[in-house]
């Protein structure tokens, strides 16, 4: 087992523990950054998916991980960065411009919107932001000069400083594009994790009424949470219709938020770490289905081609399977195997469960 | 002058008139405290004080503020921290963060310069956490300092929160029954604590307390209520006599 020495409170402060952790976090985006160099165009392709997915779950991550509200809308808000950013760009401006605008547009509408529906909890909050998807949606319908209506609308090529990061065209400078976002949102997110602000967002998450007893602005604080989590959502929405390249409103449909929803439950609540995990298995998934779908047909001679439904019906078994036997995610899991194998052979059976909480009688809300 | 100030407090929910016609005042560097039986609307003046509960009727002020129609989160930049009698700590974070948190009222820097994590951030991160260790070691919590608050015992917990109010840096602090369900070394550790808060600190303490013990040795005044109306105040040993506070504890700790 590691045991590290602190020689300074900075030793807490940073975001890497050890030399290790830098070193392991290192490497793994240098293996990403020579992605383009390893795999052929369909992975690479797949891969810039996973990450643009791992974007949109760690919004949602901020926002339900972390600030403990739900929200069953996000597709909504990946929409408005989508056409925010597709829009602007149609009337001329340039990437660097309409990117930074997709997330203000997200975040800002968020943020506004949260501040009414954030007094609400649990089950009101969800409805609201489901019925905010569906005006959402509706206006994308109605706002047909901007957003192309049903016909939907056309991401143009990205092109920043005369390189082309067109998806067709340069498929490796694109992916460069979305590692690097994903590479600069993920460190925003630990150093909001590991300051007051990110604090601000556990505490009104784990006690709302100590959070007020504190100083704490209860709406504030969730309307910022909602606002950041939108603006992270509304980049993904950018990169995913520049992805697709030719979108309408069904690009955004409610599936879209329940995977979104999935991403972080199966990841693991709380762990930006999570929203990764859960974006490689949601877009990993349906090539799983696919490969067993051609060995079903070559080997046993049945079609279940024909069955629609099924990766939904699959995404909902693992959900399932996740919140009864291991709530707290993939993420968990694999901090449960570190632990395992640090301590091996000195692991007990029964090291992770769970401790009997306390009542709380009389809790107040 | 005084620097908490209650005057004919009242709170009624439907018929239950938990606070009734309730005032007393808090010297500066007093230890004051509320005595009476289950259900006498103890916590529920403390809940008014804090601005959880709007008072139906009567006035607070704290150090010349009338705080009356203040909102709960404008309370501790005022200086008034508090606990609570079931423990109310962010049960997913470490003692470390929970205490760091109690640190909300002193941040310096907005989300923006956060998620930079700007050389401003760093340091008041590390003015915080001066601070903070201050705190611990006061409280000899330092061994539970990485620790979950989901997973440490009662009595910890109840420590931690105490060290959480202190971490506001508060000039009145609020403690609502600290040493229920402590051990007797544990309630003496509360009372030493005490005693060190208003001496070294300079603080004013609020308490709520069930052990009269604990009360008699560290309190300056004692208000005793019962259902919602004050019984008596004074010294701990004039409320300990007061027939009516007797009646009303009649078969329990006073009474003996
Ligand atoms: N939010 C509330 N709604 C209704 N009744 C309440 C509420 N809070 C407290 N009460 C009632 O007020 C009375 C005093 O409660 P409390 O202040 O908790 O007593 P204690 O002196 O034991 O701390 C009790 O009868 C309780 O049921
Ligand atoms: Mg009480």
């Amino acid at each position: 087992m590691k045991v590290i020495f602190k020689t300074s409170y900075d030793r807490d402060i940073d975001l890497h523990k050890d030399v290790w952790s830098r070193g392991r976090i290192a490497a793994l985006v240098a293996v990403m950054a020579a992605l383009p160099f390893l795999v052929g165009e369909y992975y690479l392709a797949e891969a810039t998916n996973t990450l643009i997915w791992a974007l949109a779950g760690m919004g949602l991550m901020l926002l339900v991980g972390h600030s403990g509200q739900v929200s069953l809308g996000h597709a909504a808000f990946l929409a408005i960065g989508a056409y925010t950013d597709s829009a602007l760009m149609n009337i001329g401006l340039p990437f660097v411009v309409t990117f930074p605008a997709a997330a203000l547009a997200a975040g800002l509408f968020g943020a506004l919107v949260a501040i009414p529906a954030v007094r609400m909890s649990g089950i009101y909050l969800a409805i609201a932001t489901l019925a905010l998807f569906v005006i959402v949606e509706e206006m994308i319908i109605i706002l047909e000069p901007i957003t192309g209506g049903v016909g939907g609308i056309q991401a143009p090529a990205i092109e920043i400083a005369g390189i082309s990061f067109d998806r067709y065209g340069h498929l490796d400078h694109f992916y460069w594009l979305c590692l690097t976002v994903v590479v600069a949102v993920t460190w925003a997110y630990a150093n909001l994790l590991r300051s007051p602000t990110g604090r601000s967002f556990l505490a009104v998450r784990d006690s709302e009424v100590s959070a007020r007893a504190l100083g704490i602005n209860v709406t504030r604080t969730r309307a910022l949470a909602f606002g950041l989590s939108c603006a992270m959502t509304g980049l993904a929405g950018a990169l995913m219709g520049h992805y697709i390249a030719f979108f309408n409103y069904e690009l955004f449909s409610v599936f879209i938020s329940i995977n979104l929803l999935l991403v972080v439950t199966i990841g693991g609540l709380g762990f930006i770490q999570g929203a990764f995990f859960g974006a490689i298995l949601i877009t990993a998934v349906p090539q799983l289905i696919a490969i067993l779908r051609g060995a079903a047909r070559d080997s046993l001679g049945v079609d279940i081609g024909g069955m629609p439904g099924l990766d939904t019906m699959l995404f909902a078994m693992i959900l399932v399977g996740f919140i009864i036997y291991e709530p707290t995610g993939l993420y968990g899991r694999w901090l449960k195997t570190k632990v395992w194998f640090e301590l091996f052979p000195l692991a007990r059976r029964d090291m992770f469960r769970r401790q009997k909480s306390y009542l709380k009688t009389e809790r107040q809300k | 002058m005084s620097l908490l100030e209650v005057e004919d407090l009242a709170i009624h929910f439907g018929g239950v008139k938990a606070v009734d016609g309730v005032s007393f005042s808090v010297a500066p560097g007093e230890v004051f405290s509320i005595i009476g039986p289950n259900g006498a609307g103890k916590s529920t003046i403390f809940n008014l004080i804090s601005r959880i509960y709007k008072p139906t009727r009567g006035t607070i002020r704290f150090d010349g503020t009338e705080i009356t129609g203040f909102q709960a989160h404008q309370v501790a930049p005022l200086g008034i921290a508090r606990t609570f009698q079931n423990i109310e700590l962010f049960d997913h974070s470490t003692v470390l963060d929970n205490l760091l948190m109690g640190r909300h009222t002193h941040r310096s820097t907005n989300f923006v310069q956060d998620m930079l994590f700007l050389p401003a951030v760093r340091r008041a991160e590390r003015a915080h956490r001066r601070r903070v260790e201050e705190v611990m070691e006061f409280l000899e919590l330092e061994a539970y300092r990485e620790k979950m608050i989901a997973g440490l015992p009662y009595g910890v917990r109840k420590v931690v929160e105490i060290g959480r109010a202190l971490a506001v840096g508060p000039k009145l602090i609020l403690l609502d029954e600290p040493a229920s369900g402590l051990s007797v070394e544990e309630s003496q550790d509360v009372a030493f604590w005490i005693e060190d808060m208003r001496r070294d600190m300079g603080l004013t303490v609020l308490m709520v307390e069930h052990d009269m013990r604990l009360v008699a040795q560290v309190s300056d005044r004692v208000l005793a209520v019962a259902n919602g109306k004050p019984l008596a105040q004074g010294t701990p040993s004039q409320v300990k006599a007061d027939p009516g506070v007797q009646a009303a504890y009649l078969g329990t700790e006073v009474a003996q």
